[in-house]
């Protein structure tokens, strides 16, 4: 499924103004994102992480720079284009699973799909096969209530990958999961990556978890510090991981991303 | 994201919160209700008095000392029975003047007794007022020439003072002075929580011997032209100030009565329909208020819907649709409720009420109208919302 790159962004800037004082939280940053690329994204909380990641899934404009989705220009686009990109091209998972609560596995798997007219008979049946490749068809009609951690954030990338994107972006997405649940759901990322070729850029604090990836972007003050591929990844280095299960209380990155 | 979806997702939203969306539909609720209420109330008071004046009889004149008019206090009658007459040639048929000198008074029969408005008339009341009678005859000219003591009366008076008896030919004792019923009439029904069965007619002569005056109170014409009814009125009241120097009278026609009636209770429903409409108002605030929340409460889920490929344009229709099924619905329930209140009100009370179409209409094109107006705000902040922002709340 190689095509060209998924994501370009050149000399990427992005400026927050906060009560009158520019702070910059990106200062020209330049990457691609290659299809069917295993990207993880780290640096300490502040580095500009988060703001890299909303501008590459096209939920936040640069201030300078180019940035490049699915071929389309980011700057140029309206909101409503925008979000248009997004459907059709990214896919995002997030720490806290942001799965909309009264709402069945199947029918917030289908969300993605109802901003994209698809019929609701057919979304279910798409949702449902969704389901079915993260190993909850025998849960289509739970409530997230109703789910375990683990399967809320499976329900998540379910929805995440719906809609054939190009990119899945995220974002710690094992952070609000103990050790084992998340070493399964980070294997599950890594299946559904080979599996259907879509990008996967992953967010982490967790230098374990990044090491798996097969490269990685370190970040600090707002610029890339470090862009390599990483060695290969072995499966030892999540049992590793020492006894740290629930660290769901990590807060995101705050700081000049705010 | 299509509009039957859009419906649904705003339906399980407002499913979602159950006891808040009934809460802030209560206020839509009574708004609508109210309005749709107060105004047949209004609208039925209004029709049932026209009805009513309708029923006087069609070219009437009342010629009445003073001045018709709202707020102006009635004035002391001087009219003698030489005016009728005076009256009666200026119209050119005695026949079609009629007059009366109304008293309550207590009326006796037997060991049962009677509070009424006993009526001094002439001759001429049936054919001025279009009255029928049940049974019996009506008085006579040489009744009213000779002042007997003979009476007609009301369908109520009649079965109050002789339930289980024919009244016609009994004897009765009005404020100690015993007539002979000879007549009763036609019920006419109630008016406005008003008997208007209860009722006496005894000559205008022998009402005058009865309360020891020689005046009447009012004289009423049927006139021969409805075209030239008004200046017939102007010779009148010509003749009369002639005839009292000094004292105004005014000759008003049935459509100057239901002018000013009309006015009154135009007034009296337009204040009602303020009144409720306030109440609808504050019901609007309710839905804005509880939407804004509703917008705070979901900025994650604003954020989620953005990021999964919502426009700014999918959130606020979402929002808005919220916002006006709680209006709309509320408004339905507050129709269905006037409707029926106005229903039970009509058929319990002796107060008309007459749901009109229009009321209807207007009661829910102004709820769903509040829906938008007052859900707009709070739709536009929630598309609005940056989604980079709103994932971020918690």
């Amino acid at each position: 499924m190689s095509r060209g790159p998924a994501i370009e962004a050149f000399d990427v800037s992005r400026t927050y103004e906060l009560d009158g004082v520019s702070v910059p939280a990106l200062r020209g940053v330049s990457l691609t994102v290659g299809a069917g690329d295993y990207v993880a994204l780290i640096g300490p909380s502040g580095s500009g992480k988060s703001t890299l990641m909303h501008l590459l899934g096209g939920l936040d404009r640069p201030s300078g720079g180019r940035l490049v989705i699915g071929g389309r220009e980011v700057g140029t686009l309206s909101a409503p284009e925008l979000a248009r990109l997004r459907n059709e091209t990214i896919g995002f998972v997030f720490q806290a699973f942001h799965l909309l609560p009264r709402t069945s596995a199947v029918d917030n798997v289908a969300l993605p799909l109802v901003y994209r007219g698809v019929g609701a008979r057919q979304r279910r049946e798409r949702a449902a096969a969704m389901l079915g490749r993260v190993g909850l068809g025998h849960r289509l009609h739970h409530r997230p209530n109703q789910l375990s951690g683990g399967e809320q954030q499976r329900v998540a990338i379910a929805r995440a990958l719906v809609t054939d994107p190009t990119v899945l972006l995220a974002d710690e997405p094992t952070g609000n999961l103990d050790s084992t649940t998340g070493a399964a759901v980070l294997e599950l990322l890594e299946r559904l990556n080979v599996e259907s070729g879509v990008a996967l850029v992953m967010v982490t604090h967790d230098a374990e978890v990044a090491a798996r990836a097969r490269r990685r972007i370190a970040m600090r003050d707002g610029v890339v510090v470090a862009d390599t591929a990483a060695s290969p990844a072995g499966g030892t280095a999540v049992s590793g991981r020492g006894g740290d299960a629930a660290d769901g209380t990590r807060p995101a990155d705050g700081g000049a991303d705010a | 994201m299509r509009v039957a979806e859009a419906w649904r997702v705003a339906w399980d939203a407002l499913r979602a919160n159950r006891m808040r969306s009934a809460l802030t539909m209560l206020g839509v609720v009574i708004g609508v209700a109210s309005v749709v209420l107060l105004v047949a109330i209004g609208t039925g008071t209004k029709q049932r008095v026209e009805q009513q004046v309708e029923g006087l009889g069609s070219n009437l004149l009342l010629v009445v000392p003073g001045r018709l008019d709202v707020g102006s206090a009635p004035a002391l009658s001087p009219l003698t029975l030489q005016d009728v007459d005076a009256v009666g040639r200026v119209v050119g048929d005695p026949n079609r003047v009629a007059v009366t000198v109304a008293s309550g008074a207590t009326v006796r029969a037997g060991n049962r007794e009677d509070f009424t408005t006993v009526q001094g008339v002439l001759e001429t009341t049936p054919t001025v007022f279009a009255r029928e009678l049940g049974r019996g005859r009506y008085l006579t000219g040489s009744d009213v020439d000779t002042g007997r003591r003979v009476a007609v009366l009301g369908d109520s008076v009649a079965r109050s003072l002789f339930p289980d008896r024919e009244a016609v030919g009994q004897q009765i004792n009005v404020a100690g002075v015993r007539f002979r019923v000879i007549g009763v009439f036609v019920p006419l029904g109630q008016s406005l929580g008003v008997d208007r069965d209860d009722e006496v007619h005894i000559p205008v002569t022998a009402a005058q011997r009865l309360y020891g005056t020689q005046r009447v109170d009012a004289i009423a014409v049927k006139a021969p032209d409805r075209e030239r009814i008004d200046e017939l009125g102007d010779r009148i009241v010509a003749e009369l100030n002639g005839r009292h120097p000094g004292t105004e009278f005014s000759a008003v026609t049935q459509e100057q009565i239901l002018g000013v009636l009309g006015d009154i209770l135009g007034i009296l429903t337009g204040v009602l329909a303020a009144i409720a409409g306030i109440s609808l108002l504050v019901g609007g605030v309710g839905v804005s208020n509880i939407m804004l929340v509703s917008v705070r409460e979901r900025t994650r889920e604003i954020g989620l819907r953005k990021a999964v490929g919502a426009r700014p344009r999918d959130i606020g229709v979402q929002f808005l649709l919220e916002a006006v099924l709680l209006t709309s619905v509320g408004g339905l329930t507050g129709m269905a409720l006037g409707v029926g209140g106005a229903l039970l009100v009509a058929a319990l009370s002796p107060i008309p009420a007459a749901v009109t179409w229009w009321s209807l209409a207007l009661a829910f094109g102004v709820s769903a109208a509040v829906g938008i107006i007052f859900g707009v705000v709070p739709a536009q902040r929630a598309g609005r919302l940056d989604p980079v922002v709103a994932l971020r709340a918690e």
